[in-house]
This record gives structure tokens, sequence and C-alpha cells, in this order.
């Protein structure tokens, strides 16, 4: 059958009724909690796994995936009206979006961004659908050294080659591998780490993890910054309705943004702040009204939306073809499959096609519920802004507490939320990035395996990994991931790259 | 990376205490793996390959990054940190210690309600007498949601008991 048979098939069972209804409520979720600070679509997809256990897979990774789409939608609301991106992607869609709503253009602005992301993730979902048999393919060749030097890779660019130290994120990244030993060795059977603690038998629990380093590290670090100024949220003024003039100068930027964002996404990069930076260089230097740009220049806002949201979907083509998580919010879906006892990766699409091609179907229909939700209703979000903050917190508490409890309801885990929230709040203090300590979590068994796989087959020579000519490309390209951001700071050049912090999502 | 230019020589002598603490810190983790999976040396097989392989490199790892991190501290390399306010931390870490007491005895409701009021007022709301009974009534509607009709296994107590 060929790509288009199958994605006509997935369509069919993402518009069964109650696939339609998980996916309005990912969406419905992912753009609240992209609105609100403080908690983004990994936090989310982390505290709802828990809940998620006793439905069916392919409903609740369709609601994940939305979530997933409806978090970058969600985002530029809060960096357009308020100047605080709800989260990291929408850093950039700040600069401009919030001078454009000061200027009382806040309307096209919100609409720019929604329509953006609209015909990004349109466009960029059909790349992922179409691409995807491709790179099942090419996967099918690999062995466990070309997997490892995969997964090498998406250590290094995960936690070193972007941000502001090498050392912090190499840290971080090892950090959540020293995290991912404990428990019953998956070739041996052998207990490592685990104290003869019998919760600890199963590994630390990717949820437990996730909810504790983003929701309660968060939490404790805004709760740490004491009363600051209350954030000043600008009114919708004048139309929501974009001029011609406005749609003139928003169509070519939609386009390169996601030209721009869907490799950045499908690469292991990291992140979808990237190709929104790189978006934002772009326009401002092929504007045609570069003096605009600090002011409320409208490509600035629709050339980094349509890249996250491109990125977004670029993140699914490593993470269904390979199994590989390249950002957080991917990492946790990837534990969302592992829940039901899915691996993703080349043999999924052999053996599970109906749920591949109707997770991929879903997003094409999430992203139309997604225009409709951020466009007509863009005023129902902007109030969630106005919830008080010990409220919010207080509540975003509540609800972590409750996704670990309802997996698993006993005092140790609550006690592994409350020591790892300290721990993620110190790091955050001390400017260690996070994401590196839950891909690594999530990863490090993974690469553990592939790695003595191979080096059981070469009976401990170590040398096999350099000598398949994939895994030597990989390796190679993880070494200059590695080496050249350390050259480019010492040099004095960091700048840039710590601004491509990947964080979060 | 300081943008601090004024530093006297004596400021830029002194090591990042702070930093040297997350250097020990490291090390005492290698230290641990290395002691874990001492026992499991053997067990490499014809390979030499075993259990113990990859938690050796990732707690020599650890004792690499710890003396990149002494340096860092040496050459104070770490960003400056902003002042932080311990007292809502406190307030929030409080809560979260209550509702692990409570879980078991007191059921989920009074547990998580406990949760709720004490972390707001980390926020700020510090009327306990007004947000913990808040966050009882909220939390047990939560209960009855997700326990009552989405099968959830959340603690029951005697609040919940009376709803059941």
């Amino acid at each position: 059958m060929s790509t288009f048979e199958f994605l006509l098939q997935g369509l069919v069972s993402a518009m069964e009724p109650m696939n339609l209804f998980y996916a309005l409520i990912g969406v419905t979720l992912g753009t609240m909690v992209g609105v609100l600070p403080g908690i983004g679509p990994a936090t989310t997809v982390a505290l709802l796994l828990p809940v998620t256990y006793q439905l069916d897979a392919t409903g609740s990774l369709i609601m994940f995936a939305g979530i997933y789409y409806g978090g970058m939608y969600g985002g530029s609301t809060t960096s357009i009206l308020l100047n605080t991106p709800g989260e990291s992607a929408s850093i950039v869609t700040a600069l401009e979006g919030n001078k454009m709503a000061r200027a009382g253009r806040g309307g096209p602005a919100l609409a720019t961004a929604a329509i953006g992301s609209f015909v990004a993730g349109l466009i960029a979902t059909l790349a992922l659908a179409f691409i995807a048999p491709y790179i099942v393919k090419l996967a099918l060749v690999f062995g466990p050294r070309e997997y490892f030097a995969l997964m090498v890779l998406a250590f290094v660019t995960v936690s070193s080659a972007f941000g502001n130290s090498t050392l912090r994120g190499l840290t971080s990244l090892f950090i959540g591998l020293a995290l991912s030993l404990v428990g019953i060795d998956q070739l041996t059977g052998q207990n490592r780490l685990s104290f003869g603690v019998p919760d600890l038998l199963d590994g630390i629990e990717v949820t437990t993890m996730a909810v504790a380093m983003f929701a309660i590290g968060e939490t404790l670090y805004i709760a740490a910054q004491g009363e600051a100024a209350p954030d000043k949220i600008e009114a919708i003024r004048g139309s929501v309705w974009m001029t011609a003039q406005d749609w003139g100068r928003s169509w070519k930027a939609w386009l390169r943004g996601t030209v721009i964002g869907f490799p950045i996404g499908a690469m292991p990069a990291g992140g979808a702040e990237i190709g929104t930076f790189l978006s934002y260089a772009t326009e401002k230097r092929l504007s045609k009204h570069p003096e605009e740009f600090g002011n409320g220049a409208i490509e600035g806002v629709a050339g980094p939306e349509a890249a996250n949201n491109a990125s977004a979907a670029g993140t699914l083509v490593p993470l269904l073809t390979l199994g590989l998580p390249t950002s957080a919010t991917a990492a946790i879906m990837l534990a969302g499959f592992q829940q039901y006892g899915l691996q993703p990766g080349p043999l999924l699409f052999a053996t599970n096609p109906q749920l591949v091609w109707g997770l991929i179907a879903s997003l094409l229909i999430a992203n139309l519920m997604l225009l409709v939700l951020n466009l007509p209703l863009v005023g129902l979000w902007v109030k969630l802004l106005t919830i008080p903050k010990p409220w919010l917190y207080a509540g975003i508490l509540v609800f972590a507490t409750l996704g670990t409890i309802g997996a698993n309801p006993s005092v140790f885990e609550l006690g592994m939320l409350l020591v790892f929230g300290l721990v993620a709040y110190i790091m955050r203090v001390f400017d260690y990035p996070i994401a590196p300590v839950i891909v690594g979590l999530i990863l490090g068994p993974l690469a553990e395996q592939q790695l003595r796989r191979a080096l059981a087959i070469s009976q401990g020579d170590v040398t096999v990994l350099f000598t398949s000519p994939i895994a030597a490309v990989l390796l190679s390209v993880a070494a200059i991931a590695l080496v050249l951001p350390l050259i480019l700071r010492a040099r004095g050049r960091g700048d840039a790259l710590s601004q491509m912090a990947a964080s979060e999502d | 990376m300081s943008l601090d230019n004024n530093k006297t020589s004596t400021e830029q002598r002194r090591p990042d205490w702070a930093a040297l603490v997350i250097a020990a810190i490291l090390v005492a983790v290698a230290a641990v793996i290395f002691l874990d999976v001492d026992r499991l040396r053997d067990m490499g097989g014809y390979s030499q390959v075993g259990p113990a392989t990859v938690p050796n490199w990732i707690a020599f790892a650890l004792i690499g990054l710890a003396i990149w991190t002494v340096f860092a501290a040496f050459r104070r390399d770490f960003p400056a940190r902003e002042k932080q306010e311990f007292g809502p931390v406190a307030w929030v870490v409080a809560g979260l210690l209550a509702q692990m007491i409570l879980i078991r005895i007191a059921g989920f409701s009074i547990a998580t309600g406990t949760l709720f009021g004490l972390a707001a007022a980390g926020f700020g709301a510090r009327r306990l007498w007004i947000s913990i009974p808040i966050g009882i009534v909220v939390c047990l509607a939560i209960w009855w949601l997700f326990a009552g009709v989405l099968q959830l296994s959340l603690p029951a107590g005697p609040l919940e008991h009376l709803i059941q």
C-alpha cells in the first residue's frame, strides 16, 4: 500500500467518535498548559500517563500528540499578551508579538500566530507522513551499534550542543543516566542500585521523575523568586482579523518557518526553540521592513510560530520511526508508548500500522481543532492568566501529586517526588538544564542494551562501534557537536548558543 | 559567565564553594555506583561485558565531570545566582511533607487539601483557615471524579467513605 492509502485509512480511524473526543481533550488541555506559565506539554503528558493507564492505546497517544501540538499554539498567546512565554518555544514570539499587542495590534498578532501554526502543522504533518516510511526502510538496516551511535548523538545534542555550558549539560545528562541504572538489569536480571528497596526494583518511574523535575522543581523555583511585580496583560484591542497587508507579509514567513522548523525538529537537535531563533533571524534579514523589527513586525511572529509547530511535527519523525526522542515531551511520549507495551520504531509500522497512521492522521484533525480553539476562543484562554498565583501553583501541585498517587499510592513515591523536586530546584538555581536528566533516564537503558548487544557480538571489542560506516558518521557528528560549542564558547562566541538553550519543550 | 568586571584579585582567587559541593556530590554518586556494582564484576561472561560495565563507565564519567566542575569552581565559571527566598520554598516543602504523612491516615482529600493550603501560603495566600478547607473540598470533588468515575486508585479516608 502507498503512504496515501495508509494515511486515508488512518483518517478513517482518527474520525471515530472516541478518537475525535480524545483529540479534542488533548488539544484543549494542550492549549491550556501552553497558556499557563510553569507547566508545559512534557509535564502535562507525564501527569496524564497514570490517568490514561486504563484507556486504549490509540486514544491516549492521540491525546498526548494533541497536547504537544496544543502546547505550541497556546504558548504564543501568553507571549503576545503577557510578554511571558508560556513555554520555551515561544520566547521569540514575545519579542515582536508583545510589541504588536502594546501597539493595539494584538488581534492580528494572535491571528498570524494561529494561522501560521495551522499552515505549518498541516504541511509538517504531511511531510512526516511521507518521510516516515523512507526512514523506516533505512532503520531496518540499523543494527545495535548504529542505534547506539544514534543515541549517543541524541545525548550530545540534547545535553551539550546548545545551552549555557557543556559541563552543566553533560552533568545533567549523566545524572539522568546514573538514575536510569536503578532497578533490575534487563539482560541479566541482576539488581543494580536498588539497595534492597522493593519500590526501586522496577527502576525509577519516568512519570514520577518528570513530574518532580518539571512541575515540582519549577513551582519551588518560582516560589523562591518571592513576590515579583504582577505581569501586565495586554487587552486585545481592535479586530482579530488580519488586513490584506498582514496576509501578504505573513504567508511567506509561515512557509519559511515551516521549512526551517521541520528538519530541525526531525534531527536529534533537541527542542523546538532552535528553529524559532533561526526563523526569526531569517525573517529579520529578508524583511522589506527591517526598521519594524523590535517594534512589532508581523513577520517576526509569523515565522517563529510556524517554525515551532513544524518542529513539533518533525520531532515525531525520529520518535515514531526510530524510537528516538529528541525533546523532553517526545521522551515522555515514548514512556507513554512503553506503558502500552509498544516500542516505537520500524517494527511498529509493520505490526501496528493502524495505530501509527491513526496517530499521524489525527494530528491533521487536531490542527484544525486548534485553529478553531485558538482564534474565536482566544478571550477564554486569556482569562486563565487572571488566576491568582497562589491558587494556580497550589492547583498545579495537586494535579502533579494526583498523577503520582494514581499510578502508585505509596508514601515512598511521594517521597521521591519531594526529593527530586528539590534536586530539580537546586539544579535550576545553579543553571543546570533539566531536559537532559529526563532524556538520560529514558534513553539510558535503551542505549545500554544496544551497546551491550553490539559488544557481545564483537566479543568485547570496542572498536566495532566505529567500524560500521553509518555508526562512524553518527559518532563523528556527535563528536563535532560536543567539541564545536566548547571552542565557540572559549572564543567568546557562546551567546548565540546560550540563547538557543533547549529547555523543557 | 558572570558579567561582573570589577572583581578584585582576592575575589577571583576564592573558589565557588557551592560548585565544589556539587563536585563532591558527583563523586559521592560515582562512589555509590562503584560500590554497588562491585559484586556484579564477574558476570561479564565471555565478552567481558556484563551488568557492571555501563555503570562503571557512567561512574568514571561522573568523576571526570566532578574534576571539570572543580576547575570551573576555581575559575568561577558558574553564572551569578539570583537571590532565593527560602520562606516560600519551606511552605511548599511543608505542604508536600504534610501530604506524605497524611495520605495513609487521612485519605486523599485531607492530605492533598492540606498540600493545597500550604502551597498557596507559599505564594502569599496565608489565610490557612480558608485555603485548607477549600483545598479539601476541591480534592474531594477530584477524588470523586478520578476514583469514582475514572477508576483511579486514590487512597480513601474518612471523608471519602462518606460520599462513597
